[in-house]
C-alpha cells in the first residue's frame, strides 16, 4: 500500500467538508471516470467581496483523491477568488505533508476543480481535456489522446518537445517506453499520409532515457520559472541531435535578423503556440526583446501552475528554432 | 483481534509443516545435490522426493517431467520462450487478454521484437473465453498456445483440456499457467494434451522464490538458463534444495486438503458473496459464477474507488485486494475487467477476497459486518452518489 502521510490519513478517513452545497455559486466538476478520480467542488462566493464563505467537496477516487479535495476546501475557504487562485497542486501536496510522485495528480485535479469553480463563478467555460485513451504520464494525468494530438498538430518529432508541449514524461518519465511508442506511431501516420518527411520522423530506441531523466523535476522547478540556457541546450554527447529541430546546434548557421524581424518571427512563433496554450487555458504575450532574451507575460491558468517552467523552457525551444539562434525567455509578473 | 487475510491470490501464509519440513535443509543438509559425498546425496533424494509430491499433485506421469524454477514468472518465460525456439518454420502465439503480466508481457514483447506473431483472445462479460475467436485463430503457423487455467482477479476457469486438444489438431503446443489453480482444483496431466503448466509455491502455503514447470515427456524443449546440468540440462543452477523440498511438501498438504478447499472454502466464499450482496447495494460479481475458483471472490462497487474501500477495510483489520488502478500505481483499471467490458465506474471499485484453507467462519462475519458501512460512507462522498437524501440513482447493472 502507499506510504500516506498522517495528515493524509487523517484527511481521508475524516474528510472535511465532504458533501453537497446546495447554495454554491461556484461549481468546478473535473477529473474521468476513466482516471479513477473525479472531484465535484462546490463555493458559496460572496458576490461583492469575492470571498469564498463556504466549500464543500464530493470526490470518486483513491485515498489521496478524497484527502486532496478536503485539503483544497481547507485552503480556499475565507480566501478571496483572487488569493485562491494562488493556490498551486503543491500548496495542496504540502498541506498534506506530501503525497507520493505517483499520486501527484490527486492534487493537480483539485487544483483543476478550483480553476473550474471560479471559471464557473465568473461565468466563463472550463474545460477537461484529460478523457481520451489510456493514461501515459501519470505525473501530469496526460492522456493517449492528448499526447496525440500535440505531435500531430505540431509536427513534434522528439520526446522532449513532447514534454515540453503535454507535459508528459516531465516527471519521473516511467511513461517513457508509451510516451515513446505513441511518438513513433503517430509520426509513422504522419509519414504514410505525406505530412512528414520520413527522415524526421522519431525512431523508437533512438533516445536514451537516462539522458532526459537529468531534467530538472517539475517538482524542484516549480517556483524557479527563468530557464537558462543550460537547460534548454543540454550537451548530447551519447546520440545525436534529432534531425531538424537542433536549433541550438553550432553547425546551424545563423542568419543575422534585424530586431524588427527578430520580434516579427517571434511574434509568429507565440501566435503558432497559443493554441496549445489555451487548451490549458493558458496564455502568453510578448512583453519585451532585449538581444537575444525574450521577456513574455504568462496568463490565465499558467500563472501558479507548477508546470509553467516547462512551458517556458517550450516557447523557448520553439523561438529559438524560429530564429536559429540561442535565446533566453524570461516570463515576468503582472508590472 | 486475529487480522482477516483475504488475499491468497496475492500470496499464501507458508504452513507451519511446511517450514518446519525445510528448515534442515539450512542447517544439517546444507549440502550441493550434484555433490557425490553424503552431504549431497541425501539432500538429491530430498530433492527426488519432492518431485515426486509435485507430481502426484498434478497427476503426471513421470517425475522427470517437472522442472523446478524460482517460480510461476519464470516458468511462463521459459515455457513461451522454449516453445518459439522449439517450433521452427511456426511463428504465431495465441494467448488471451486477461493473462497474468508474466504471459501478456513475454508475448507483447516477442511481438515488438518482430519474434512472433500474437493473438490476443478476447473474453465476454463473465470472463468467458471467446471459442470461436480461439477455434479461428488457430492454423499451422501457431507455436504456442497458451492460456491460463483460472483467472486470477476472478477465479474464471478456461476449460484448458478440450483447448488444449484443439490445439493439438493443428500441431501447436499447448502451455498453461495454472499458478492459481494449483492446489484449488483437481489436475490430472496424464493423458491430457497439455504439454507445458506453470506453478508457484507462495500461492500454495510455499515460500515465494519456488515455483515449477510441468514440461510432458516427448515435448520439445529448449532452455533458457544454461550453464549447468542441473534439472536434466533443462534449467541451469544449483537446486534451491530448501525451496523445493518445501514445495513438495505444501504439495503434499494441497492434495490432503482439496476436499476442504472445494466445500468449505468455497461454503465461505458463496457465504461472503450472498452476506454482500444482500447488504450493499449496487454491486455485482465478475466473473462466471458457475465455473470458477472455490475461493476467489471479486465484486464491482459501483460509484466508489477500490483503493478507498482498501483503506478503510486495512484499518478494519481486512486485508483484500483490488482491481482499481491506483492500488497499483498504474492509474488504469484491471486488464482483466477492462477485457470483460466491466464499466468504468465499477471497475475501478472492484474488490477481490480471496480465501484459503487458513480461512475461518469468522472472517466472513466480519467482512460482512464492516463493509457495508464503508460503502455507505464512501459513496456519500461521491459525485456519482445521487445525494446522502435522495434514493440512489438508477442503476441496472448488466452483469449481474
Amino acid at each position: 500500500m502507499w506510504d500516506y502521510s498522517e495528515k493524509v490519513q487523517e484527511y481521508f478517513f475524516n474528510p472535511k467538508n465532504a458533501g453537497v452545497l446546495a447554495e454554491a455559486n461556484a461549481v468546478g466538476e473535473v477529473g474521468a471516470i476513466s482516471c479513477g478520480d473525479a472531484l465535484k467542488l462546490m463555493m458559496k462566493v460572496d458576490p461583492v467581496t469575492n470571498v469564498i464563505l463556504e466549500a464543500k467537496f464530493q470526490t470518486f477516487g483513491c485515498g489521496s483523491a478524497i484527502a486532496s479535495s478536503s485539503a483544497l476546501t481547507e485552503l480556499v475557504i475565507g480566501k478571496t477568488i483572487e488569493e485562491a487562485l494562488k493556490l498551486t497542486n503543491q500548496d495542496i501536496a504540502d498541506f498534506l505533508g506530501g503525497l507520493p510522485p505517483e499520486k501527484m495528480h490527486c492534487s493537480v485535479m483539485g487544483y483543476e476543480a478550483l480553476q473550474a469553480a471560479v471559471a464557473n463563478f465568473r461565468g466563463e467555460t472550463w474545460t477537461d481535456d484529460h478523457e481520451e485513451g489510456a493514461l501515459i504520464c501519470k505525473c501530469f494525468g496526460v492522456d493517449e489522446g492528448m499526447v496525440e494530438r500535440a505531435v500531430r498538430m505540431n509536427n513534434l518529432t522528439t520526446i522532449e518537445q513532447v514534454t515540453a508541449y503535454t507535459k508528459a514524461g516531465g516527471g519521473c518519465l516511467t511513461c517513457f517506453d508509451a510516451l515513446e511508442g505513441v511518438l513513433a506511431k503517430v509520426n509513422a501516420e504522419m509519414v504514410a499520409e505525406g505530412v512528414l518527411d520520413p527522415a524526421k520522423a522519431y525512431k523508437l530506441g533512438s533516445v536514451d532515457p537516462l539522458a532526459l531523466k537529468k531534467k530538472p523535476t517539475p517538482k524542484a522547478a516549480a517556483p524557479a520559472p527563468v530557464v537558462s540556457l543550460g537547460e534548454i541546450a543540454p550537451v548530447r554527447t551519447s546520440h545525436p541531435a534529432p534531425a531538424g529541430v537542433s536549433p541550438l546546434d553550432p553547425a546551424t548557421p545563423t542568419p543575422a535578423l534585424t530586431n524588427l524581424q527578430k520580434i516579427r518571427l517571434i511574434e509568429q512563433a507565440i501566435e503558432e503556440l497559443r493554441p496549445n496554450l489555451r487548451a490549458d487555458n493558458g496564455d502568453c504575450e510578448l512583453v519585451d526583446v532585449d538581444g537575444s532574451t525574450v521577456y513574455v507575460r504568462l496568463s490565465g491558468a499558467c500563472v501558479g501552475c507548477q508546470m509553467a517552467s516547462v512551458t517556458v523552457s517550450g516557447i523557448q525551444q520553439r523561438l529559438a528554432a524560429k530564429i536559429g539562434s540561442p535565446i533566453r525567455v524570461v516570463p515576468v509578473g503582472k508590472n | 483481534m486475529r487480522p482477516v487475510y483475504l488475499d491468497n491470490n496475492a500470496t499464501t501464509r507458508v504452513d507451519p509443516q511446511v517450514v518446519e519440513a525445510m528448515l534442515p535443509f539450512f542447517t544439517e543438509q546444507f549440502g550441493n545435490p550434484s555433490s557425490i559425498h553424503s552431504f549431497g546425496s541425501s539432500v538429491g533424494g530430498a530433492v527426488k522426493a519432492a518431485r515426486k509430491q509435485v507430481q502426484a499433485l498434478l497427476g503426471a506421469e513421470f517425475d522427470h517431467e517437472i522442472i523446478f524454477t524460482s517460480g510461476g514468472t519464470e516458468s511462463n518465460n521459459m515455457a513461451i520462450l522454449s516453445a518459439l525456439e522449439a517450433m521452427p518454420g511456426r511463428d504465431v502465439i495465441i494467448t488471451t487478454k486477461v493473462e497474468h503480466p508474466a504471459v501478456l508481457s513475454v508475448c507483447e514483447y516477442l511481438e515488438k521484437t518482430g519474434r512472433a506473431k500474437v493473438h490476443y483472445i478476447g473474453v465476454d462479460s463473465f470472463g468467458r473465453l471467446d471459442l470461436e475467436a480461439y477455434r479461428a485463430a488457430l492454423s499451422d503457423r501457431v507455436a504456442l498456445v497458451t492460456l491460463m487455467w483460472a483467472n486470477n482477479e476472478t477465479g474464471t476457469i478456461f476449460p484448458v483440456e478440450p483447448l488444449a486438444e484443439l490445439a493439438k489438431e493443428v500441431g501447436a503446443l499447448f502451455h498453461t499457467d495454472a499458478v492459481q489453480a494449483v492446489g484449488k482444483v483437481p489436475i490430472t496431466l496424464k493423458g491430457s494434451a497439455i504439454d507445458m503448466l506453470s506453478l508457484s509455491g507462495h500461492k500454495l502455503h510455499a515460500p515465494k522464490g519456488i515455483g515449477a514447470l510441468y514440461v510432458k515427456r516427448g515435448v520439445r524443449f529448449k532452455p533458457q538458463m544454461r550453464g549447468g546440468h542441473q534439472e536434466r540440462g533443462r534449467r541451469a543452477g544449483t537446486e534451491n534444495a530448501p525451496g523445493i523440498v518445501a514445495l513438495g511438501k505444501a504439495a503434499e498438504l494441497a492434495m490432503a486438503a482439496m476436499a476442504d478447499e472445494q466445500t468449505r472454502v468455497k461454503a465461505l466464499r458463496d457465504r461472503l458473496e450472498a452476506g454482500i450482496m444482500q447488504r450493499v447495494p449496487n454491486c455485482f460479481v465478475n466473473g462466471d459464477k458457475y465455473d470458477r475458483l472455490p475461493n476467489t471472490c471479486n465484486v464491482a462497487f459501483e460509484f466508489v474507488e477500490g483503493e478507498a474501500i482498501l483503506l478503510h477495510l486495512t484499518r478494519a483489520g481486512i486485508a483484500a485486494s483490488s482491481g482499481s488502478a491506483c492500488t497499483s500505481g498504474s492509474l488504469e483499471p484491471s486488464h482483466v475487467l477492462r477485457a470483460m467490458n466491466i464499466p468504468f465506474t465499477a471497475a475501478h471499485g472492484s474488490i477481490r477476497f480471496s480465501f484459503s484453507r487458513e480461512s475461518i467462519d469468522e472472517d466472513v462475519d466480519r467482512v460482512i459486518e464492516v463493509l457495508p458501512g464503508i460503502l455507505e460512507k464512501l459513496r456519500t462522498l461521491s459525485p456519482f452518489w445521487a445525494g446522502a437524501n435522495e434514493a440512489p440513482k438508477e442503476f441496472k447493472p448488466v452483469y449481474a
